[in-house]
């Protein structure tokens, strides 16, 4: 009896903490929708079945436990129930598995009018980089890498001289324009994790991952790593402010290009390093 | 009706093994420390991985009261943290789990409930043991060694896993990989033994789909781990070799604290599908054995045949099949292709549906029983519950969409926590509650029992039920401490010292849970031979504890299922394996 009472109280006590834990998602700040949606579908669906084999176990405790004289049937199989609960499964299985594919070809389809905006993690900091004029991105290589050009930047690629670099700063985006995130990494692996975009990437070195989102909130929003990446795993952090397309661009015309931070860094070189001393 | 009809095998004379002076150990050392019966290995193997697993017992602790009170224990650095979380959970899935249920339950139960006098390679046997024991000693020796343990997370990915940043990369990931290297050569040994012993040394009678579940489970396991283990033995003799010989077979053109490093042209995605070929298998060579012997406890405690059993066999079988065909589900966003999420996602979805067919099976099968609420049945009970409830949010996580918002965040560690950490170890403890009368001929007591299974099932519920929240609130896992977080709440940080306060409660009763262990071996009530009126074959051994050889002079003829409880028209409430026809009414069921 105790038994089937306290197995009833844990499913109805999860049920419960579901619906009253102050734990829940960050508030949405871009278009990724869809997955809170698939994420609540799910919930329904497994939590309609947790509940009821939980509360099917606790009654079978209850109804037929030991009592003297008691014999159970015997029955082996049932070939027709094992089918039929066989398919209720597959079809609740694929209630949750449709919406989840649909809502998966959206994330992996890049709008073409999309903004390239490029995210470096080493350990343990980040930067970033936002094509200039000519739209697009320079190429780079973890062997470019020294103190002068930390993100490794190709110096040879005219594409890459109008680059927009911000380092120990936060990213700005303008709101509600699709971004694509271009990822990289010149060490370990990281994970440019922003909790209320819902995207999340591994970046490795020698590889460029990407993901897409749009913005459609302003604010300023936390960056976590999210891929163990040493130590320092916990201290990597950032921030992204998404701000009006007006702010936006204020912000950016007092960005530095590739180009002007690596003149600027042959001229003060000298005096940086009297500065330092 | 099942079709496991009756043979008539009653005839032939049974098989004489004529005593042998050499087959017998002569010594206390061939008896106790080198031997070859597999029940003394099975109880080396169990006092190994039980030993190391109290090991990781305590770094999770220590991990609990870092993340409950982060700042507290000036003893704990972030980098020990690493530490801890690597070794605790490098432990748990591999020295303990994988080596209790195949080395301890497997060696155990295998020869007694196939009908065999022994593993069919003794010697073998036996080397497997050892080389575990080795491979024990090497990944607690790293400890002690200057850097301490790898602190690389239990997936140990490269490049940080050898690089500088990480902690232990002098010694501790060397002995870590030398560790995994050895308990694969091992495992192998062993593993092999299990798996001809089951297709080769079974009993006249014991056909395939007469074996109790358990050995269907520990089987189907055995054959996986055979396939997916090398996969990590390549990936371990790579990754050594990286850190050794300054090879690129994970390793891209980098940067390390500022340096270029000589590395160049290796991948370490090829690392990570190496890794999770083993990983995701491996999660399943710790589910089915434990599937298996949750089967077998209802059935025995309900004193019902286990419902469905064809439907059970290949529902094993399928899951084993397809558990190597879902291994990149771990990889959403790991960076590798992202049309590979269309092909992972849908196969790991597949795989809910055997798995479902198997809950509907157990809790089919507590339907109209005759429910004893024993603690193997209790245990029973609460590997359903935290299964249930690990197994549903696994859909979660195998919905690729539904994973991108969700991975790397401590919903995944509550996820795996309770579906391959409490939910087997409930498996672990309803199996040694069961069949600890058969290996130490006396009973575990029984209000200690009662009491490890309450603080152990609700305790275990309280931690890591909760900890999906904090997960999908976007809490980090692997942090060792959140700091100031914008998103964070301060009732979260009220939750985690809640979540620590219940696993040092839970951590407690698994010492109580020790010292039953012990004091029942002299104290415990006297068990007798069957104590749970169980039908499979190990509980119809001559002697309890069965003696070298197992069945005396003669090995036992299999005649039914393992599954014979309650038929209509028997004496008793179950029939054993090995009882002939004759002793049944001709209302019988087969009749």
């Amino acid at each position: 009896m105790a038994v089937a009472i306290i197995l009833l109280l844990v499913a109805i006590a999860s049920v419960l903490f579901h619906i009253f834990s102050p734990w829940w998602w960050t508030p949405l700040a871009s278009n990724w929708r869809y997955i809170d949606d698939t994420i609540t579908l799910t919930f329904w669906i497994t939590g309609a079945v947790f509940f009821a084999v939980v509360a099917f176990m606790a009654y079978c405790v209850f109804r037929f436990r030991h009592t003297e004289g008691r014999r159970a049937a015997y029955n082996p199989e049932n070939k027709k129930l094992e089918w039929w609960l066989s398919v209720g499964t597959a079809i609740g299985v694929a209630a949750m598995l449709a919406p989840g594919l649909v809502v998966w070809h959206q994330f992996v389809t890049v709008p073409a009018n999309a903004t390239e905006v490029e995210v470096m993690g080493q350990q343990w900091q980040w930067s970033y980089r936002l094509p200039g004029k000519d739209g697009r991105l320079g190429t780079s290589d973890a062997r470019y890498v020294s103190a002068e050009n930390p993100m490794g930047l190709n110096p040879d690629d005219p594409a890459g001289q109008d680059d927009v670099v911000i380092q120990n700063d936060d990213l700005h985006l303008p709101l509600g324009k699709p971004v694509k995130v271009l990822l990289r990494s010149i060490d370990v692996l990281h994970d440019f994790y922003v909790p209320e975009f819902r995207a999340k990437m591994d970046m490795i070195p020698g590889s460029v991952t990407y993901y897409w989102f749009t913005p459609t909130r302003t604010g300023t929003f936390e960056v976590l790593c999210a891929e163990l990446c040493g130590a320092a795993h916990a201290q990597m952090r950032s921030k992204v402010v998404v701000e009006e397309e007006k702010d936006y661009h204020a912000w950016l015309d007092k960005q530095r290009t590739f180009a002007e931070l690596s003149g600027q860094r042959d001229v003060a070189k000298a005096a940086y390093t009297r500065e330092s001393e | 009706m099942v079709d496991v009809p009756f043979d008539t095998v009653a005839g032939v004379p049974p098989a004489e093994v004529g005593e042998v002076e050499l087959y017998h150990p002569r010594s206390w050392w061939t008896r106790y420390v080198f031997s070859q019966d597999a029940k003394v290995i099975a109880i080396q193997y169990s006092i190994t991985a039980m030993s190391i697993g109290m090991v990781a017992l305590v770094l999770s602790w220590l991990m609990r009261l870092q993340l409950g009170f982060p700042g507290t224990f000036s003893f704990i650095d972030p980098n020990q943290y690493l530490q801890f979380i690597t070794m605790h959970g490098m432990i748990m899935v591999i020295y303990l789990l994988t080596a209790l249920f195949l080395g301890g339950f497997g060696n155990y139960l295998i020869p007694l409930m196939v009908g065999a006098r022994d593993m069919v390679f003794p010697y073998v046997n036996m080397l497997s043991y050892w080389v575990y024991l080795l491979a024990v000693v090497v990944l607690a020796s790293t400890f002690f060694v200057p850097g301490g343990p790898t602190g690389a997370g239990w997936t140990l990915y490269p490049p940080q896993a050898i690089l500088s940043g990480t902690p232990g990369q002098d010694w501790g990931i060397v002995l870590m990989l030398a560790s995994l290297i050895l308990f694969i050569i091992g495992f192998t040994m062993g593993g092999l033994n299990y798996v001809v012993t089951v297709l080769q040394a079974r009993t006249r009678g014991m056909t395939l789909m007469r074996l109790p579940l358990t050995v269907w489970g520990i089987f189907t396991a055995t054959v996986m781990a055979l396939l997916a283990f090398p996969a990590l033995f390549v990936a371990s003799v790579m990754l050594l070799l990286d850190r050794l010989l300054g090879t690129s077979f994970f390793m891209p053109t980098l940067v390390e604290m500022g340096t270029l490093t000589k590395y160049g042209g290796g991948s370490p995605i090829l690392f990570q599908h190496l890794f999770w070929f083993f990983g995701h298998p491996e999660v399943y060579i710790v589910a089915l054995p434990a599937f298996g012997i949750i089967s077998d406890l209802i059935s025995v405690h309900a004193r019902k045949n286990i419902f469905g059993y064809r439907m059970m066999v290949w529902a094993i079988v399928a899951i084993g099949a397809l558990s190597f065909v879902v291994w990149a589900h771990h990889m959403y966003v790991s960076g590798m292709h992202p049309y590979f999420g269309f092909f992972f996602a849908t196969t790991t979805l597949i795989i809910a549906i055997p798995t479902a067919i198997k809950v509907y099976n157990w809790v089919l099968t507590l339907w109209r029983g005759d429910i004893h609420l024993t603690i193997p049945m209790l245990f029973a009970l609460a590997f359903i519950v935290t299964f249930v409830n690990g197994g549903l949010t696994g859909l979660f996580l195998g919905n690729v969409v539904v994973d991108v918002p969700l991975s790397d965040t401590m919903f995944v560690v509550a996820h795996f926590h309770m579906v391959m950490g409490i939910a087997p170890i409930m498996a672990v403890f309803g199996g040694i509650y069961h069949w600890y009368p058969k290996v130490t001929g006396r009973m575990l007591n029984e209000a200690l029992g009662r009491f490890h299974f309450w603080v152990s099932f609700l305790g275990a519920y309280a931690i890591f039920f909760p900890m999906h929240y904090l997960g999908l609130l976007g809490m980090p896992r692997r942090y060792h401490d959140i700091g100031e977080t914008a998103f964070v709440p301060a009732s979260a940080h009220d939750l985690n010292a809640f979540m620590s306060v219940a696993a040092l409660i839970v951590g407690f009763a698994q010492l109580v849970f020790l010292f039953n262990l012990i004091w029942s071996l002299f104290k415990g009530k006297e068990a007798g031979g069957n104590p749970w009126g169980a039908a499979s074959l190990e509980w119809q051994t001559p002697e309890t504890p069965p003696g070298h050889g197992n069945w005396g002079k003669e090995l036992p003829i299999v005649h039914r299922w393992a599954y014979d409880y309650s038929v209509p028209g028997a004496a008793m409430d179950f029939v054993p394996q090995n009882e002939p026809p004759a002793g049944l009414s001709a209302q019988g069921p087969h009749a």
